[in-house]
């Protein structure tokens, strides 16, 4: 990697890029791989496929309170990779990093402990129309538990929500404001910012899920100065199975434990637990260690290649697939907002999801389609579910191209 | 009325034409499904809907002069095209050779692999309920 990779003349060596990923050499159906699912979940590099062989064949050991060398190795890389992560969203301390299993975790960790202890009868939390089933659901089985009440801000038609939408929903009975970066189905990108601001002017605290902005933009929770975010490692070239939860120290140290067990523990008698210090205290059992020390390469991959750059290409191949589906008459964009991450959802007139989905894999293109976990983002459109293509750093104009000649075919049979 | 052997093997036939290209196998599938006569609206209920799979699925059975007679319609194109092949060969024949057809055009047209392990078990769920409708007029005739 280094330097062969990085940006000449604005423009990525993406088949450097694409190089450290061995998958995207293999053919399907006797096309080159295409691959759009980003958005699920992105390809990992080599370094991340090694970090994990050599974790395995080299210093597998359980972390933390350990004194042989193989334990003080794994501890190390663990904790390694926490320190990466803090540098990532620019936390103030690595203590205020959480590992979990991902960012649906990370939205239940936070509802269980800090909902249960400062969310109560009558409190409001505020999500937005746009969220993915993880950040809708654990609010859902907390004010129903609680009897607090959950107000969602509407959207337009662009998959845009506005301020002052926001701005009546809250009160000073809002405890919690529950918004998603970037959307998973749309790609927009709110304007978390001033929600914020406003947000803590009422005393409410505030959780970005990140999982899909995380890989595309320059995420910096001291600069947003949100309470918490979540967000999941296989969706930014590392493994599955680890998340990862920003919380605020203050808060973190007085919500209740989340899980009880090894690890999240000071001292145990059976009169009583005294519970470790964060971020241990919400760590309880042996965390997933090889994956955790395989996401500092990916994030290493992404600092090398630098969030500004990512982004750049991703926004090139995003209007690019934007212009040529704007030219097919029968296909009508789902999300259109000015914001975008490299998020492009789709209908074909007259065809249903799945059928596109499949004819594109016919060409070796993989895309998703359905409702992508956002059912009453769905409902809003009125439609049943969409095409989603979603680009990564190892996209190129060639695929994008790809993709509009295949979507061109497809449309092209639609019964008038 | 062709045999299901014999319709099967037409399927065969003409599946081969397309072996290796999977988009045209596609569209020629969606084309069928197109063609295929459509389901009266008082027949798309719940009651008719086949459990197991991703996309809807009607189907409704008619028994007549000792043949059974099936239509059916889907909300996707693709599915809609697998399921006119079942009507193609099931339908019109006896409730005994529906219950004995061993449909192997399945394989032989390299479905399997197209449809994937999820739609297998849709498919799988369609042809089990057109043996039991078949099943069940058989039964319904011997205890008249």
């Amino acid at each position: 990697m280094g330097e062969a990779v990085k940006a000449t003349d604005n423009q990525l060596n993406t088949s450097a890029i694409r190089e450290q990923f061995p998958v995207l050499e293999r053919e399907v159906n006797g096309f080159p791989l295409a691959y759009f699912d980003n958005a699920a979940t992105t390809q990992k590099p080599l370094s991340v496929i090694n970090a994990l062989t050599e974790y395995y064949s080299a210093y597998n050991a359980n972390i933390h309170r350990g004194v042989h060398t193989l334990a003080e190795e794994a501890t190390t890389a663990f904790e390694q990779t926490r320190a990466a992560v803090r540098r990532l969203v620019n936390a103030r301390e690595a203590e205020e990093i959480i590992f979990t299993k991902g960012t649906s975790e990370g939205i239940n960790l936070v509802a269980a402990t800090y909902g249960k202890a400062f969310i109560g009868q009558g409190d409001e939390i505020i999500i937005t129309g746009m969220e993915h089933h993880s950040n809708i659901v654990p609010w859902q089985m907390l004010a129903e538990e609680k009897g607090a009440v959950l107000k969602v801000i509407p959207i337009n038609e662009r998959g845009e929500i506005s301020l002052d939408e926001f701005n009546s929903r809250l009160s000073g009975n809002t405890k919690m404001v529950a918004i998603c970066l970037a959307s998973n189905a749309l790609g927009t990108v709110n304007p978390v910012k001033e929600l914020i601001t406003a947000a803590h002017d009422a005393g409410a605290v505030v959780l970005l899920d990140a999982a899909q902005a995380l890989p595309h933009m320059e995420v910096d929770v001291q600069a947003l100065d949100c309470d918490f975010l979540a967000a999941s490692a296989h969706k930014m070239y590392g493994p599955t199975g680890v998340g990862i939860l920003y919380g605020k120290r203050r808060l973190l140290e007085k919500m209740p434990p989340y899980q009880g067990g090894g690890e999240m523990i000071k001292e145990v008698t059976f009169a009583r637990t005294t519970y470790n210090d964060i971020p241990f205290k919400f760590e309880a059992g042996t965390p997933n260690i090889a994956d955790v020390i395989a996401f500092k390469p990916a994030i290493d991959f992404i600092n090398t290649i630098g969030k500004e750059n990512i982004a750049r290409h991703e926004h090139a191949l995003l209007q690019q697939a934007t212009a040529g589906f704007q030219q097919i008459d029968s296909v009508q964009l789902v999300g259109t907002a000015k914001e975008k991450v490299s998020v492009l959802s789709f209908n074909i007139t007259g065809m249903h999801p799945f059928d596109i989905g499949m004819m594109l894999d016919a060409t070796g293109i993989a895309v998703r389609t359905g409702h992508h976990c956002t059912m009453p983002l769905m409902e809003r459109f009125a439609i049943e579910g969409t095409v989603r293509a979603s680009f990564a750093v190892y996209n190129t104009a060639e695929e994008v191209d790809r993709l509009i000649r295949s979507v061109e075919r497809i449309a092209a049979r639609v019964k008038k | 009325m062709s045999s299901i052997r014999q319709i099967q093997d037409e399927i065969i036939s003409e599946f081969a034409l397309l072996a290796d290209d999977r988009e045209a196998t596609l569209f020629y599938l969606m084309e069928l499904g197109d063609k295929m006569p459509p389901l009266a609206g008082e027949y798309k209920t719940e009651d008719n809907l086949i459990k197991g799979c991703q996309s809807k699925v009607w189907l409704h059975a008619d028994y007549k002069e000792g043949k059974v007679f099936f239509a059916a319609d889907s909300n996707t194109d693709i599915t809609r095209g697998l399921i006119s092949l079942l009507v193609r060969i099931l339908s019109g024949q006896t409730p005994d050779a529906i219950i004995d057809a061993d449909l192997d055009f399945i394989e032989k047209i390299g479905m399997g692999q197209i449809i994937g392990s999820q739609r297998s078990n849709g498919f799988a769920s369609m042809i089990k309920q057109m043996k039991m409708y078949a099943l069940g007029y058989k039964t319904k005739v011997a205890m008249k």
